[in-house]
């Protein structure tokens, strides 16, 4: 088992960080019920932790006995017949979804679960009906449709059942369906509780974690909890005993971006730029987000850069991933950005008469 | 127990048609039109919260009662499949049915009516299929059209019907209404908390209703203005003065640390692009046109984001050329 599953806190009273936003959980949860909530922050943050430990906070250990299901599912809406197939994870009690999985018919998926829950209600120790959990993940990435359709649900079926949100970006969530939610923000961790975590960590496992290298591992992970114990987890793997100076594994394709912003800032040539393209072609087919990209880039060229530079940068990779939420093909405003900025860089070096 | 825990908004949502706050034209009109019986088609449109979705159910109510609301009103919103197809057999069939008959105690005139809840969202071609079936069956069917977005309404059907703009509601309306359900529910308000909740609702009274129910949940009473703020998402005043003051440094690295800081707390970048817009306005010691620069950059961002854009390169995009323009260099 992975450390990050193996001590990833159960119940709401074992938190140690956000142990602030635990506590308001449990109070809210006090007489068995819970309003829809939206937990928002950045990955490895702790969003996913939090909602299974208040699972379990309101149904006790009966939600961990989970089943993954795929089965097809027949839609009647009134000019066809919708098929599809789908995954969800669900226990007696409640019911998890990823709406990015079934694409643009996200909306009649969610309503039929929905609908479906309201028939099957679980009833409660009182003996009266109670109501089921939907967890969506990556809310922000249900579409416009999906996301208005959610609306009336949310309150028509709010006798039978809670949802319960989480994304990154609070900002492709429509107001709407925020004003219906309690919104809990999850701050992604400081380095030193990340570095402390670690310690934790490796204390039970009974390694001994040199304060140093925890704090590089802690300072390298963007503040991503998880990505932090990933990497603890792949150092143990490379040497143990741990040096103080040993070397942490980053992800080969931020390595991979490091490269082709090297190539960048050597050359600024029409041939480079065609070089590149095969490159960004890689890391798009590897499944890596163009956004991803797009802003690893853009902090990867960071450093190298004079402040009049960084600021043409910064303004350029808004615009150009505007551009790119937009437009179809990622692959051209990726090259758009790195054309615009090899541009800017040559004209930089010329007027400074070299 | 599931009338225990039903959100406050549900349950303190306004019955009557008299109860709305607020919205006096409307009430007045609606009023008579209760008395005489007689409806034209309506359409209420307005900002979320306002009491357009309550002002049709109330009248609905008060028309047929509540037994007979369920065969004389169709309720259809945009959780309910609403394209052409739907338009062409559910609401014509709905609409040419005959009318059953009254009963004892309510007006109940001769007709049916049609709620379209968050009508801007139908298609323009679903729109255009209801303009003859609103004539066709107006004998018998009145249809309310409800939406945020007069302009999304196609001018044909926004002309067949009498239209109520909903204002935002001021301070003391919700001042009002908050202190009667704190009544009503036992709660105790902390000091400060009912500016607090005016001022963060914006006007919108299910945004107030829920900030407060979510902070008696969480905290429980006395509200205090500190967990209203925290729960309702507001960024810290001081969150936003610290990335306005590495702007003024001219360092880049100032603000890319800043930034960088700001989305790993997970602040919503939305809501900081409006709680910089208001720190600016109300700063002294900048000139007007920078002011105007930076504000023109701020609602770009805020039109990115909504298209989807990463919150962190827009607010680093944001931050960097409000960098330049502080600095004399845009």
């Amino acid at each position: 088992m992975l450390y990050v599953d193996k001590y990833r806190p159960k119940a709401l009273e074992q938190f140690e960080l956000h142990s602030d936003v635990a506590q308001n959980l449990q109070k809210l949860v006090v007489n068995g019920d819970c309003p829809h909530t939206l937990f928002y922050g950045p990955a490895g943050a702790g969003k996913k932790t939090l909602i299974l430990a208040l699972l379990r906070e309101i149904y006790g250990a009966g939600v961990e006995k989970l089943k993954v299901e795929c089965k097809p599912w027949k839609i009647q809406l009134p000019s066809r017949v919708l098929e599809l197939e789908f995954t969800t994870v669900s226990s007696a009690y409640h019911v998890e979804m990823n709406p990015s999985d079934v694409g643009n018919n996200d909306r009649y998926v969610v309503q039929e679960i929905i609908k479906e829950m309201a028939k099957s209600r679980p009833i409660g120790a009182d003996g009266q009906q109670g109501f089921k959990v939907l967890v969506l993940n990556e809310v922000d990435r249900l579409s416009k449709e999906a996301q208005h359709s959610l609306r009336r649900t949310m309150e028509k079926y709010s006798a039978a059942c809670r949802l319960v949100l989480a994304c990154n970006n609070v900002s492709k969530v429509i107001e709407p369906v925020r004003s219906r939610c309690l919104c809990i923000r999850v701050a992604a961790p400081s380095v030193d509780s990340i570095a402390q975590q670690l310690q934790h960590v490796a204390g039970r496992e009974k390694l001994c974690l040199p304060p140093a290298l925890a704090q590089r591992l802690a300072a390298g992970c963007d503040r991503n909890l998880r990505r932090a114990l990933l990497s603890l987890e792949a150092c143990r793997v490379q040497q143990y005993p741990f040096r103080e100076d040993q070397q942490v594994a980053e992800p080969d394709w931020e390595l991979y971006i490091k490269e082709i912003a090297a190539d960048v800032l050597g050359e600024q040539s029409p041939k480079r730029l065609f070089q590149v393209r095969g490159k960004l072609y890689e890391l798009l087919v590897n499944c890596i987000p163009p956004e991803v990209v797009l802003r690893k880039l853009a902090l990867a060229l960071m450093p190298k850069l004079d402040d009049e530079l960084r600021h043409s940068t910064a303004e350029d990779a808004a615009f150009y991933e505007h551009r790119l939420q937009e437009g179809s093909k990622a692959i051209f405003h990726l090259e758009a950005f790195l054309a615009r900025f090899m541009s800017n860089y040559k004209q930089y070096i010329i007027n400074l008469g070299f | 127990m599931s009338h225990m825990h039903q959100p406050w908004t549900e349950k303190y949502r306004p019955r009557q048609i008299s109860d709305v706050a607020h919205q006096e034209e409307v009430v007045q009109t609606l009023q008579h039109a209760l008395g005489s019986g007689n409806l034209p088609h309506l359409l209420f449109y307005g900002p979320p919260g306002t009491g357009k979705t309550t002002s049709a159910l109330a009248i609905v109510r008060q028309l047929f009662g509540p037994e007979l609301c369920k065969t004389r009103v169709l309720e259809l919103n945009a959780s309910d499949e609403r394209g052409i197809a739907v338009v062409r057999d559910k609401i014509k069939t709905f609409a040419a049915n005959a009318v059953g008959p009254a009963v004892p105690g309510y007006p109940c005139p001769p007709f049916k009516v049609i709620i379209l809840d968050e009508a801007d969202s139908m298609t323009g071609d679903a729109q255009n299929a209801l303009r003859r079936t609103m004539e066709t069956y107006s004998r018998v069917t009145r249809f309310v059209f409800i939406c945020n977005y007069v302009s999304r309404i196609i001018e044909p059907l926004a002309s067949r019907c009498a239209k109520f703009r909903f204002k935002p509601l001021q301070g003391a309306v919700i001042n009002d209404r908050t202190r009667h359900i704190c009544g009503a529910e036992g709660v105790e308000l902390g000091e400060g908390a009912l500016e607090t909740l005016s001022q963060v609702s914006g006007g919108d009274m299910r945004k107030a209703i829920t900030t407060l129910q979510s902070a008696v949940r969480l905290r429980g009473s006395p509200v205090l203005p500190a967990t209203l703020l925290d729960v309702s998402g507001t960024v810290p005043a001081s969150a936003v003065q610290g990335l306005l003051a590495a702007a003024r440094t001219g360092q880049f690295s100032a603000i890319q640390e800043a930034v960088t800081g700001l989305i790993a707390d997970g602040y919503p970048a939305q809501e900081m692009l409006l709680q910089l817009q208001s720190v600016l306005l109300a700063e002294s010691g900048t000139s007007d046109a920078a002011k105007g620069k930076i504000l023109g950059q701020l609602a770009e961002a805020d039109k990115n984001l909504v298209d989807g854009s990463d919150e962190f390169l827009q607010l680093l995009g944001t931050a960097s050329y409000a960098q330049r323009v502080l600095m004399g260099r845009a």
